[in-house]
């Protein structure tokens, strides 16, 4: 019996792999990846897409499916998820190989466009630099900004948080 | 002559505060007793987006709900005794003790809304300064702006646990791991997610043995080890932290002491935390005019605290008039739909269990 | 630790005070407790019990488990983690059960 470190509190691979959209659907726009992979309380996400895209059909406990053809990538579920499981992915038509995703962010200092910053896996490892394309700061975030920030296509699966170069004091 | 109301909640927190308004919609003076500088309970702690449906208010903060709640209270006229600690139940007398004064006032019904109080857990030196309950922490952090360390061990991943790491991160804190002693984390995966996509790592079958440090700076190390199914510590298996804190985050327990007191009849329930008071679905005692909710029936959280203080609210001006039975009798109705419906997951089903054991040991005792 | 800033919070400072603890003059906030004030200011311990000596500080911070008393104004056995503190307060490290001196 060893401990459970590697694993412990990590969404499982297989879930992790069908939430992602498929290579057609990105094509199209881009799309939110929907992280949330247990039976608990909570539907927010469903009222926050304006295309009903979003879907929990019984009670609130059931876990939230996605219908990618339905979801334009807006962002809008993003920061209104207070699990902070919602991710939205897209590539980029003129240059295939790079890609980006928008993550909820609540920390400080907020980033800014054009910035570069480190790119962390789900186990806060490195795994490349990207440059900040986007940070939504407005009203309706309520705190949570959404940051946009450029990733190799290849990454889209595996990028999820940042790292700012820049500390606070 | 004494001070005279119809209900008196005990309990300024998401439960007190919408069973004060629930009621307040029957013509019926209803007070609030919290014993602390400002109402809310928990919520005024609570920095992160809430849990729920739109409804019940989830997506809101919850230092944000709570000033919804308090809102919601001055519309309704209710009065909210803050710094007012209840030191107990004596027939239709309540005893206050705020800082300078006792006082006693004499009610018609009770809601008892105190709430839980934490655990503590046993290792070596666990009364070394720079240990802190999550709810120190979060107090310290998120009322007071303050905070008491550099880098933090965290011990227990239920929600709590995972929550207040997160919070820590937020304040600037560093948090060098999390320990949880099952095999599993016992928090949501996407606030344990949050923590891991941080470089946090969360240890589980690992409990701290030891703190090490001294009487002038506090805490300066930590000391865990892997534990075996019957949690006993397997040699060899040591990590050492060193941080100047660790936080316990190791569980709840229902603060009934009010309730014990006032004389109604208790019952140990290890799927609500501990004892609990024994109560009929519509959340009345065995005392005809004594009535509960929230965390003190059974460790759950805000939403459901706030549908079982509207069903306590209701039940007590029932009791006090019977003018309104129809429309009060369709309103429990729908609450308790809404409850049911919340609790129908997997992390409701304690609740489920427990609250069944409570209902039926409440029929068999009546 | 004071948190100067916060990504979603903002902490209302009010006026400034000066109290004392072990007699050296310490920085505080108008509304805040003595241990939030002793804490931002770096103190761990804040008692010493009576039987084996051993130091205590802050636990629950909520009134309820008495690991905070201290002597305030000379008056022992003061809970600190729900006493505001106030501007020229003598605050004193607890030794023991806290005789009235
Ligand atoms: C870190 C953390 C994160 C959480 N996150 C969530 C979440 O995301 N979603 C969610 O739904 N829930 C969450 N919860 C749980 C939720 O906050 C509690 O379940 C809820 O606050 C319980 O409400 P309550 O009114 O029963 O008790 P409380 O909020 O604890 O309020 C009880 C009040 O009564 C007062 N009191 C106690 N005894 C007396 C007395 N003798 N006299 C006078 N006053 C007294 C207390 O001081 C307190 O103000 C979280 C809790 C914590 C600690
Ligand atoms: S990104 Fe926009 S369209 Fe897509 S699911 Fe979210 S809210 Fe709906
Ligand atoms: S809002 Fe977020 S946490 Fe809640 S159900 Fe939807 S995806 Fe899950
Ligand atoms: S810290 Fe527990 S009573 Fe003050």
């Amino acid at each position: 019996m060893s401990d459970n470190t590697s694993n412990s509190g990590l969404p499982d691979e297989k879930d992790i792999s069908r939430a992602m959209p498929s290579a057609e659907s990105l094509a199209q726009s881009p799309k939110a990846v929907i992280e949330c992979f247990q039976e608990i309380p909570c539907n927010p996400c469903v009222e926050a897409c304006p295309r009903g895209a979003i879907k929990i059909t019984e009670g609130i406990n059931q876990k939230p499916s996605i219908d990618h053809s339905l979801c334009n990538g807006c962002s809008l579920c993003v920061y209104q998820c207070p699990g902070l499981a919602i991710f939205v992915v897209g590539i980029d038509r003129d240059n295939p190989s790079k890609g980006f995703i928008s993550i909820p962010y609540e920390f400080l200092p907020v980033p800014e466009k054009g910035e570069i910053v480190d790119i962390l896996d789900r186990e806060g490892v490195k795994i490349e630099e990207g440059t900040i394309l986007k940070v939504n700061d407005s009203k309706a975030t309520d705190r949570t900004r959404v940051v946009t920030v450029q990733v190799s296509s290849g990454l889209l699966s595996r990028a999820r948080f940042i790292e700012m170069k820049r500390r606070t004091k | 002559m004494k001070r005279q109301t119809d209900i008196a909640v005990i309990g300024g927190g998401p439960a007190g505060l919408s069973a004060a308004v629930e009621a307040s919609s029957f013509g019926l003076k209803i007070e609030v007793f919290d014993d602390n500088f400002t109402p809310g309970g928990q919520l005024i702690k609570q920095t992160h987006k809430f849990f729920g449906s739109k409804k019940h208010l989830c997506g809101y903060r919850g230092m944000d709900i709570s000033k919804i709640l308090l809102q919601n209270c001055a519309s309704a006229g209710v009065t909210i005794n803050t710094e007012a600690c209840v030191t107990g139940i004596y027939g239709n007398i309540l005893a206050v003790l705020y800082p300078e004064r006792f006082e006693e006032v004499e009610s018609k019904a009770f809601v008892v809304a105190t709430g839980a109080s934490e655990n503590c857990i046993n290792f070596v030196n666990n009364d070394l300064p720079g240990i802190y309950g999550a709810g120190a922490i979060q107090t310290l952090m998120n009322v007071f702006g303050v905070v008491p360390a550099k880098k933090v061990l965290m011990i227990g991943s239920g929600n709590i646990g995972l929550i207040v790491s997160y919070q820590l991160l937020q304040a600037g804190v560093k948090v060098a791991a999390v320990i949880e002693a099952l095999p599993n984390v016992g928090g949501y995966l996407v606030h344990s997610a949050k923590l891991r996509r941080m470089g946090v790592p969360i240890y589980t079958r690992r409990t701290i043995t030891k703190a090490e440090g001294d009487g002038n700076t506090g805490v300066n190390s930590a000391v865990t080890s892997q534990i075996d199914p019957n949690f006993n510590v397997i040699e060899g298996t040591e990590i050492q932290f060193d941080v100047d804190c660790i936080c316990l985050a190791v569980g709840l327990t229902p603060l009934s002491d009010v309730l014990e007191l006032a004389g109604c009849r208790m019952k140990y329930i290890p799927e609500l935390g501990g004892k609990v008071a024994l109560h009929d679905e519509y959340m009345k005692t065995t005392r005809d005019n004594v009535f509960l909710c929230g965390d003190v029936s059974g460790i759950e959280e805000a939403v459901t605290a706030s549908l079982e203080g509207k069903l306590a609210g209701l039940s007590a001006a029932l009791y006090l008039s019977h003018e309104y039975r129809e429309k009060i009798e369709k309103s429990r109705l729908q609450i308790l739909e809404e409850l049911r419906i919340f609790r129908d997951g997997p992390f409701g089903e304690k609740a489920r269990k427990g609250n069944e054991k409570l209902v039926r040991e409440y029929k068999y005792e009546r | 630790m004071r948190i100067e800033e916060h990504p979603v919070l903002t902490f209302k400072r009010y006026k400034k005070i000066v109290f004392y603890f072990e007699g050296s003059p310490v920085e505080a906030f108008e509304g805040e407790t003595i241990a939030a004030a002793l804490i931002a200011g770096g103190t761990a311990t804040f008692r010493v019990t009576d039987k084996h000596q051993r130091p205590r500080g802050l636990f629950c911070s909520v009134g309820k488990c008495a690991s905070c008393l201290m002597v305030v104004d000379g008056k022992p056995n003061v809970m600190t983690c729900v006493t505001p503190v106030r501007e020229g307060m003598r605050v004193e490290k607890q030794k023991g059960k806290g005789d009235l001196t």
